[in-house]
């Protein structure tokens, strides 16, 4: 079983690439488990056709330590499981430690376990690593390999280089990995060759260029993966092509995160600033 | 030998406390609060922290002391602890009945951005709050501060909740401290000798050292009640005896409602005590034959037995108010006070403590802990320890005679019915100072320095 987190800035698109790019790997046989840790509960909206999910942390609120795993997963696209951690609403108590709650009652559940015969886990986790329960993923082993959404935006790429100084800390202690960057296109100018620079000095790949396009959000607004939505859409085989690659990625690398002025630096040769 | 461990030489430590000369910000927010005629304090946060603050003082005054807690569980630490704490305050009201709830937070609370105000509002609110009842509130995480921090915040949570203004009447508000509750009934009585009339913040006289009666009461008569602490606000001024425990709650008081306040030490030993009476003299008060009396029956004892304390030398360990105070009276004894630490954090101790002990040649540090003092006790030996009863561990280590004072003390009696404080309480000092001294010398003296007379 691979176990698979998603970090990047807020809003990049990290739920809707990690949903398709688990539509795709689905779509091509693959068992797989989305762990949604964002209080919002969005993550698995469109593998669930709508927010249908009860989360893990209302089903302990509601019934106590006494849950059972089919309470808290719910099967979506082509027979993808999907949990999601949930949270407090916005401005009150601990959306972190809502996350280490509620990923160690899956693991003490046995979502993990071998006899789910899973081949994937997905962690979906919110915006910026703000405290150490959003690092839980990646803690003790949970995820193994990162993938960072990001864009031609220079808070995006802020983002990232601080999510990797993030991973060099768990990986020192662990076996956490960077597998590479997803650059979920903004059409900012230079994009791809300024994220395949940036990919470089931090010694990984850029695994995927995700195009922008609207199918993407027509999709969404169905409650629908690109894959689901419209299977012989480009944006659709480009989801497959991420999946793929993913799934054949052999390249998990300790980052080396990027001094500031370093990071700026690149921004201006690649022409952003101008 | 407990502490054989302990290295003589000492190394500068950053990340490492050994048993720290303090305990949590809770302990010394319940303390306050209990002064209170009919009050609960109630502890938002898990049931261990609870448990811990109860049982420090249940252990340190041999009474039953009750708070309530909103039980956090792995749920309330994620949702916020609003649900807990709205429950909590139904059920408060509903079985123990008291007229004042007294919220403090704990670290937990704190750490996951709790908004007490907010949700006190909200019971109120939905009328889980019976009319004529109050709840005063206090952020007390313990990783800031000290047992003392916690005692001023809720001293200060305290005039929040209840001052009123009002026409300025003749009575004097007094914060007397993290001291024992017989402390708080010498300052009552010294201020009534005086003539005036005393407001106490608050006053644990009557609550923790009650008689047995037979029966339990939940609130005994003792505390500051409500109606009195309604009057801090348009009282004359405000006497605050010692600025780490006292000064917050003062300044408060003097900001909103104008009423000037004074900071005096503790009023322990000859000139501390001596300053508080002069400042209740300022006030109106009038120095009687009997404050007259006292003080001159100290300063015979005093000269009496002043041979003994000459150039001995002392370490303490305690609270900073105390401190100061200690380290001026025992210097204004002939005693040569040579090492003095505090767990409570505070830059101004230092410089406090120096002044007090009119020398720089002498070892202070705040923040610090019972591990270094036994490394400077081992380098600088000691005739005489005063601090807690976590000192017992040195004193036995090192045979050097201690007198217990401050919080805790879990070991001995008589903190409970007798004064630090005042000239009574400078007396009782001497006496037991005097006490361990003088068995350490007959026991230890050579037979031909055997006295029958000292």
């Amino acid at each position: 079983m691979r176990k698979v987190a998603i970090y990047g800035k807020g809003g990049i698109g990290k739920s809707t690439t990690t949903q398709n790019t688990v539509a795709g790997l689905a779509e091509a046989g693959k068992n797989v488990m989305v762990v949604g840790c964002d209080p919002k509960a969005d993550s698995t909206r469109l593998l669930l056709g709508g927010l249908a999910q009860k989360t893990v942390l209302d089903t302990l609120r509601e019934e106590g330590e006494d849950v059972e795993l089919d309470d808290i997963r719910k099967t979506g696209f082509k027979r993808t499981i999907c949990v999601e951690s949930g949270g407090p609403e916005p401005g009150v108590g601990c959306a972190g430690r809502g996350i280490i709650t509620s990923i160690n009652l899956l693991e003490q559940l046995g979502a993990y376990s071998e006899s789910e015969k899973l081949d994937y886990v997905f962690y979906d986790v919110l915006g910026d690593v703000v405290c150490g329960g959003f690092a839980m993923p990646i803690r003790e082993g949970k995820a193994e390999e990162i993938y960072i959404v990001v864009s031609g935006e220079m808070m995006a790429m802020y983002a990232a280089n601080n999510i990797c100084k993030g991973i060099v800390k768990f990986a020192e202690a662990g076996v956490v990995r960077l597998g590479g960057l997803i650059c979920n296109s903004r059409k900012c100018d230079n994009e791809k060759e300024l994220i395949q620079a940036f990919a470089e000095k931090l010694g990984t790949q850029m695994i995927h260029f995700v195009p922008r396009d609207n199918t993407v959000q027509k999709a969404e607004i169905n409650r629908k993966t690109v894959i689901e939505f419209d299977p012989t859409h480009t944006q659709a085989d480009e989801y497959r092509m991420l999946s793929r690659k993913i799934d054949e990625n052999r390249m998990f690398i300790v980052p080396k995160p990027m001094h500031t002025d370093d990071l700026e630096k690149l921004l201006i040769d690649y022409g952003i600033a101008n | 030998m407990l502490l054989r461990h302990t290295p003589d030489t000492i190394i500068e430590r950053e990340a490492l406390t050994v048993q720290p000369a303090k305990t949590c910000q809770p302990v010394g927010a319940m303390y306050a609060a209990l002064g209170i005629h009919r009050c609960l304090p109630h502890s938002h946060g898990s049931q261990g922290c609870c448990a811990y603050h109860r049982s420090s003082l249940t252990r340190h005054y041999k009474e039953p002391v009750m708070a309530g807690t909103s039980s956090f569980t792995e749920g309330a630490s994620v949702f916020g602890g609003q649900a807990n704490l709205l429950e909590a305050i139904t059920n408060i009201f509903t079985l123990y009945n008291p007229d004042v709830l007294a919220i403090h937070t704990t670290c937990l609370s704190e750490t996951i951005g709790d908004d007490v105000p907010q949700i006190v509002a909200k019971a109120r609110e939905e009328g889980r709050v019976p009319e004529g009842k109050y709840i005063i509130r206090a952020s007390t995480p313990s990783y800031i501060g000290s047992h003392v921090i916690g005692y001023a915040n809720m001293v200060k949570g305290i005039v929040e909740g209840f001052s009123e203004r009002g026409k300025t009447g003749r009575h004097v508000n007094i914060i007397p401290g993290f001291v024992e509750p017989p402390d708080m009934a010498e300052i009552k009585r010294l201020a009534k000798l005086t003539g005036i009339d005393p407001v106490l913040l608050t006053d644990t006289s009557g609550v923790l050292n009650g008689p047995q009666t037979g029966h339990y009461e939940m609130y005994p008569k003792g505390g500051t009640t409500i109606d009195n602490l309604k009057r801090t606000g348009y009282a004359k001024a405000t006497i605050a005896l010692g600025p780490i425990a006292s000064g917050l709650g003062a300044k408060f008081i003097d900001t909103k409602y104008g009423v000037p306040c004074e900071t005096l030490n503790l009023p322990i030993g000859i000139r501390a005590t001596d300053k508080f009476v002069e400042a209740l003299k300022r006030l109106g008060g009038v120095i009687d034959d009997e404050i007259e009396y006292e003080r001159g029956q100290l300063m015979d004892a005093v000269t009496d037995m002043q041979q003994y304390f000459y150039q001995k030398k002392v370490a303490l360990v305690g609270d900073p108010d105390q401190l100061v105070s200690f380290t001026e009276f025992l210097t204004d004894l002939g005693f040569s006070v040579r090492h003095v630490i505090t767990g409570t954090p505070g830059k101004k101790f230092v410089g406090r403590i120096k002044d007090a002990a009119g020398t720089d040649q002498i070892n202070v540090r705040e923040a610090s802990d019972y591990f270094y003092l036994h490394q400077l006790i081992k380098n600088e030996k000691v005739d005489l320890i005063i601090g807690n009863t976590y000192a017992k561990y040195i004193s036995r280590d090192m045979d050097i005679p201690l007198v217990r004072t401050g919080f805790p003390i879990y070991d001995r009696i008589g903190h409970q019915y007798f004064p630090t404080v005042g000239y009574k309480g400078a007396l009782l000092l001497i006496e037991k100072i005097l006490g361990v001294l003088m068995d350490h010398q007959d026991r230890y003296c050579p037979e031909e320095q055997f006295e029958l007379v000292m």
